[in-house]
């Protein structure tokens, strides 16, 4: 659990190109998340939104500046495995499970990482099945469940090490209005529930409006808005 | 949920893709399995050959193979003499044909020697050994293969025998092999005074060192080894089962291209799941022995459907006519483990680059691929 208003996340002037160079998307992003606090990135499409979560979240590596995530540098390789591990869960736009399991076994693979018992684990998932309201579907495979359930899936997933920081890349983003609508306001609900940092990549004006915090991705920085 | 349904379950998604590499780890076993079963087994026959009613083996020294060794009438007498040897049995081999049937052992034995008075005489008698010229005695597998019956002419080589005896051994090499006396096969063999081993049966055994001391020290051109140090050291059993070994692991090297390929494809055709593996904490190493695993099962399965299939092999051949008998497989622990180990192995090793593939697959540039 974090400290109330502890630094989650502290990016300083993160530059990132792709191609050798030829494609640059960063340069120089700041930024800055507390603890508890939820923050809408927002942007154009091809901004540089899901570049600046994967390099907050060790999945990708800047070529300059200085980050700093629950206390850990995502360019190193030990405090990325660790970070994934037990500091930050992600959600994507499409779910990313792994379809031919059931919803139970999607939801023990970040357990499985960290290696820890299965009694543990089926506490803890089941409590958040409950939450995310999937708790009746969890022997069905990921294939006979819809986008919104999909995604509940998700974000359950992400929770299950306990993380105390959520990046989610537009997770509405393949999803009807109503649906993306129960889904925000479901991702909003747990994170205040357990104190959880929040930075939400979203091109959608009322999700960024509806945080507590809106970033605003443009020109290869990061601007209040 | 553990480690290994998330290997089971990409295995299960692939079936055919898994079974390919299940049938080449499979085809590598069995043809491992047969082939050793096969050497080992006829080895094994021809050791017991030697074996029979003996304690130690007298031969000429570096022989490259039994058939060119010679130990002279003399010296075989002079052995038989010494205090200690109870019985000393001369055995020439050599090897005959028949029109159709290229290849047939032939033992040039002496009358009393213990082959004949163990065996089961299905036609003819011992008593009748060596009495008459021109005559030949057949394994029972060699007198079905050669159609013979008592007293029937058998072309062998150039000439002609009458069939004066049908005697039955356990043994396949001399049950689809023929018998001559000694002075006949000599003659027919152009091996005047020599046989090609002399088998010595000790009174006591435990001086068999002594023994062997005063025949190489009587006989230089000589040589007398305990049946056991025999096996070990003679040429052509290493040669042949160095050659089963040989073919055996070619048929694996196929078998874990097999694999390479179905775990190159598997990984190729899941390179986002793993990404989402990774996200998820998996570490560069699990991802190795995701991959590493599937290998794995997949040389576990193909060892089951091998083993199967190889004894399925094994136990058909001895009833085709073709092998006159002398497949008599013989399969022990340490080839068994052998080919699991190979198996596995190869299993792994097909699976390197493959799990190297896997464990650099870089999350973001992944998840970015549809
Ligand atoms: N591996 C890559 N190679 C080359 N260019 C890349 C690569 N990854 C991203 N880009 C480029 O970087 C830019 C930013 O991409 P990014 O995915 O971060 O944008 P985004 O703001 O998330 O857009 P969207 O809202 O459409 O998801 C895009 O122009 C994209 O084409
Ligand atoms: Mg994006």
């Amino acid at each position: 659990m974090s400290e109330p208003g502890e630094i989650i996340v502290a990016v300083r002037d993160a530059w990132k190109a792709y191609d050798g160079g030829r494609v640059p998307v960063l340069q120089g992003a700041s930024l800055e998340v507390r603890a508890g606090e939820i923050v809408a990135l927002w942007g154009a499409s091809g901004s540089g939104k899901s570049t600046l979560l994967h390099l907050i979240g060790g999945l990708d590596i800047s070529e300059r500046g200085e980050l700093r995530v629950c206390g850990f540098d995502p360019r190193l390789e030990s405090d990325r495995l660790e970070l994934r591990r037990r500091h930050l869960g992600f959600v994507f736009q499409l779910h990313n499970l792994i379809a031919d399991l059931t919803v139970a076994e999607n939801l023990r693979v970040p357990a499985l990482a960290v290696g820890q018992p299965a009694a543990k684990t089926t506490a803890r998932l089941q409590l958040l099945a409950e939450q995310v309201g999937i708790a009746h579907r969890l022997d069905h495979r990921i294939q006979d469940l819809s986008g919104g359930e999909r995604q509940r899936v998700a974000i359950c997933r992400a929770l299950m090490n306990a993380p105390r920081l959520l990046l989610a890349d537009e997770p509405t983003g393949s999803l009807d209005e109503v649906t993306g609508e129960l889904i925000f306001s479901l991702l909003k609900e747990l994170a205040v529930s357990y104190g959880l940092a929040v930075v939400l990549a979203t091109h959608e004006r009322r999700f960024a409006e509806a945080c507590h915090r809106r970033l605003r991705v443009r020109d290869g920085k990061v601007f209040d808005s | 949920m553990q480690f290994l349904s998330l290997i089971l379950v990409n295995l299960r998604r692939h079936r055919l893709r898994a079974l390919i590499g299940v049938a080449g780890i499979g085809f590598g076993v069995a043809a491992m399995l047969t082939i050793l079963g096969i050497v080992n087994g006829a080895i094994g026959m021809f050791e017991r050959i030697l074996a029979t009613d003996s304690h130690y083996l007298v031969l000429e020294k570096n022989v490259s193979d039994l058939f060119f060794s010679a130990v002279r009438d003399q010296d075989s007498a002079a052995i038989r003499a010494l205090p200690n040897v109870a019985t000393a049995q001369p055995l020439l081999f050599g090897i005959v044909s028949s029109p159709g049937f290229p290849v047939i052992t032939c033992f040039g034995v002496a009358a009393d020697d213990s082959r004949l008075e163990r065996a089961e005489w299905i036609a003819g008698g011992r008593a009748e050994f060596g009495r008459h010229p021109g005559e030949i005695f057949l394994g029972s597998r060699a007198a079905e293969f050669l159609h013979a019956h008592l007293g029937d002419d058998v072309p062998i080589g150039a000439t002609t025998l009458r069939v004066a005896g049908i005697l039955k051994t356990e043994n396949g090499f001399e049950d689809g092999g023929v018998f001559l006396p000694l002075a006949a096969a000599q003659d027919f063999f152009h091996r005047a005074g020599v046989c090609s081993v002399l088998a010595v049966k000790l009174r006591d055994r435990s001086a068999g060192d002594a023994f062997k001391r005063a025949v190489e020290a009587a006989h230089p051109g000589l040589i007398a080894l305990e049946n056991r140090e025999f096996n070990q050291s003679y040429h052509s059993f290493r040669v042949m089962k160095m050659t089963a070994w040989a073919v055996g692991l070619c048929a694996f090297f196929l078998g874990g291209l097999g694999v390479a390929n179905t775990m190159l494809l598997s990984v190729f055709s899941r390179i986002r799941e793993i990404a989402v593996l990774r996200v998820c904490g998996f570490s560069e190493l699990q991802v190795a022995a995701l991959i590493f695993g599937e290998a794995v099962s997949v040389a576990l399965a193909g060892l089951a459907l091998g083993f199967a299939l190889g004894a399925a092999v094994l136990a058909t051949l001895p009833h085709i006519p073709l092998f006159q008998g002398y497949v008599q497989a013989n399969v022990g622990l340490a080839v068994v483990a052998g080919i699991i180990v190979t198996a596995i192995v190869t299993a792994v090793c097909g699976a390197i680059y493959p799990a190297r593939f896997a464990s650099r697959i870089q999350p973001a540039e992944a998840l970015r691929y549809e």
